[in-house]
Formats: C-alpha cells, structure tokens, sequence
C-alpha cells in the first residue's frame, strides 16, 4: 500500500480544509504534507486523524508540516500546561529572556519568524520571541 | 491583340496585388512562433498555420497560459481562427525542503527543553527520540518536530 493510500483520508481532509500551499509528496518512503491551515481547529483536525491512521506516531513515515495563518496584528492564546511562557531577545532559547506572558493570557502576533518562534507583543508592552508550540492564534 | 495583352496584365498586376494583401501562412507562423518564444509562459507552446486556421499544439503549464497562448495567436493578423489543441502539464513539485543537520539540531533542543525525560539525536536530516514522555504531551512535541522539516522522525518514545 502507497504512502498516499494510507493517508488517503489525511490529504483528503486537507484538501477539504481549505489548507493553503498544500503540497503532498513522497521522498525516501516518507510522506511529507505541508501547508498553512485557516484556523487552528483545521490544523488540530488534521492531527486527529494522523494519530488515528499512526497512533503514537511510530511509523516514521510522514513528515506534516501544517502551521497556522496568522498574519501581524492578530491574537494568540498562551497554551502552556500552566506555567508562565518566556518572551526572549532572539528566536532562540540560548537567547536571554525580556519578559514573561502568563499562562492563558492573549498577545499580538508581530510576525512569524519561522515556524517555531514567532514575534509577539504583550498586553503589559513587552515584545520579544516566544516559542509558538506555546502559541495558539485565536 | 494588344488589348487582350493590356487586360492580361491587368489582371495579373490585380492577382498580385490581392495575393499580397494577404498574410502567407508561413509567415503568420513565423509571427505566431515569435510571439511565443518570447514569453516565458509559452515556449512549450507551438503553431502551424493553414489557410488562415492556426492549430496550437505542445505543453504548457497551466490553463491561463493556455488561453493566453491563444488570445495572443489571435492577435496576429491574418489568423482567422485557433485551434487550442494545447495540453496543461503542470511542473513537478519543488523536492522536498530538508532543514541542515546544524539547524534541526538547533530547533529539537528548543522543542524538548520543557521535556526533560525526552532524548532526541539527529543524523542526517533524521530524527531520533528516544527515553520517556507524557501521552498528553505527544501530540505537541510531534507537532513541533514535524516543522523543523526534516527528512524523518524515528519514534522510540516510551509512551507514559
């Protein structure tokens, strides 16, 4: 069974999504999928399903790489477990820490400088670099 | 005799003229060509002309090059009409983007700093987890992995 055909209801749910740029390929027996989600819940959708087609994400066979539009000006949500997220200098966690955002509180995205860190301003005025993984647009 | 001579050339300067107002084929083809391989979007494209009836055949890479081809062919004087036997082939995808080992290595330490039962090792554009992690927090550590572009992530978390 192909790559494609196992994830068949993956690329059909992100065809179906409204997934901008979405480009599907197979190199080296792995899948890669990329592309840029409207709404975090599509992104969130999409995950759903591959851990249901690879539970515990053991096969090493897909590569997905689905961030969400966000453009500058708009707002994202804290998600850390519970704990304060750092705001730092640079995009980088050698980079030395400017500020804090607390858990749950909503800043504004300035811009995305990569898909893992992401300029941000909070509400209390501090701006720096804050790891997206703790980042949810709203 | 001589008029018979008069009204020979006559219509012999009259056919000529009215042959020549008439573009040739071969040079509207010359035309359609040109205009084609001057334009990016068109090189794959080519024309052959009969009577006036242009027929486009060859590759192009997307519909709006497709009609473009033929408003453009259209344009020509002394093309009556176009025959779009164009076929869209659109280009292959770009190869997949595989971030450098110094880059992935860069981004997993950020990724597994709030994990501290995670191991990750990279070789190759591969990644290797290994040690412990929370199910909860699975999700989102693959989730973080998964756009560091790498070739491929080896899973050998233990799942708590």
């Amino acid at each position: 069974m192909s790559l494609q055909d196992k994830y068949k209801q993956l690329i059909d749910t992100a065809n179906a999504s409204g997934i901008s740029n979405l480009q599907v390929r197979e190199e080296g027996n792995v899948l890669h999928i990329d592309g840029e989600a409207p709404t975090g819940a599509a992104k969130d959708q999409l995950w759903e399903i591959y851990g249901q087609i690879d539970p515990d994400f053991r096969a090493g066979d897909l590569i997905m790489n689905v961030d969400v539009a966000a453009s500058a000006g708009s707002k994202a949500k804290v998600t850390t477990d519970s704990t304060n997220l750092n705001v730092r200098k640079g995009p980088g966690t050698d980079q030395p820490i400017v500020g804090k955002a607390a858990h749950g509180e909503i800043v504004t995205l300035q811009s995305k400088t990569n898909d893992q860190w992401w300029l941000i301003k909070t509400d209390s005025g501090v701006e720096g670099y804050a790891y997206a993984q703790y980042l949810s647009p709203q | 005799m001589k008029i018979t001579k008069i009204f020979f050339a006559i219509f012999l300067s009259v056919s000529v003229l009215f042959f020549s107002c008439k573009p040739k084929d071969t040079d509207v083809q010359a035309k359609i060509t040109e205009k084609f391989t001057a334009s990016p979007e068109l090189m794959g494209a080519s024309a052959t002309v009969a009577d006036g009836v242009a027929t486009l055949t060859g590759e192009v890479k997307d519909d709006a090059a497709k009609t473009q081809a033929e408003t453009s062919a259209k344009e020509v004087k002394g093309v009556k009409s176009v025959v779009n036997n164009l076929t869209v082939t659109p280009p292959p995808p770009p190869p997949v983007a595989v971030n450098p080992d110094s880059a992935l290595i860069q981004g997993v330490t950020d990724a597994i700093k709030d994990f501290p039962t995670v191991k990750a090792a990279v070789n190759n554009g591969e990644i290797t987890l290994t040690g412990s992690i929370k199910r909860a927090n699975l999700t989102k550590l693959m989730q973080t992995l998964n756009t560091l572009k790498p070739s491929k992530i080896n899973n050998q978390l233990t799942i708590k």
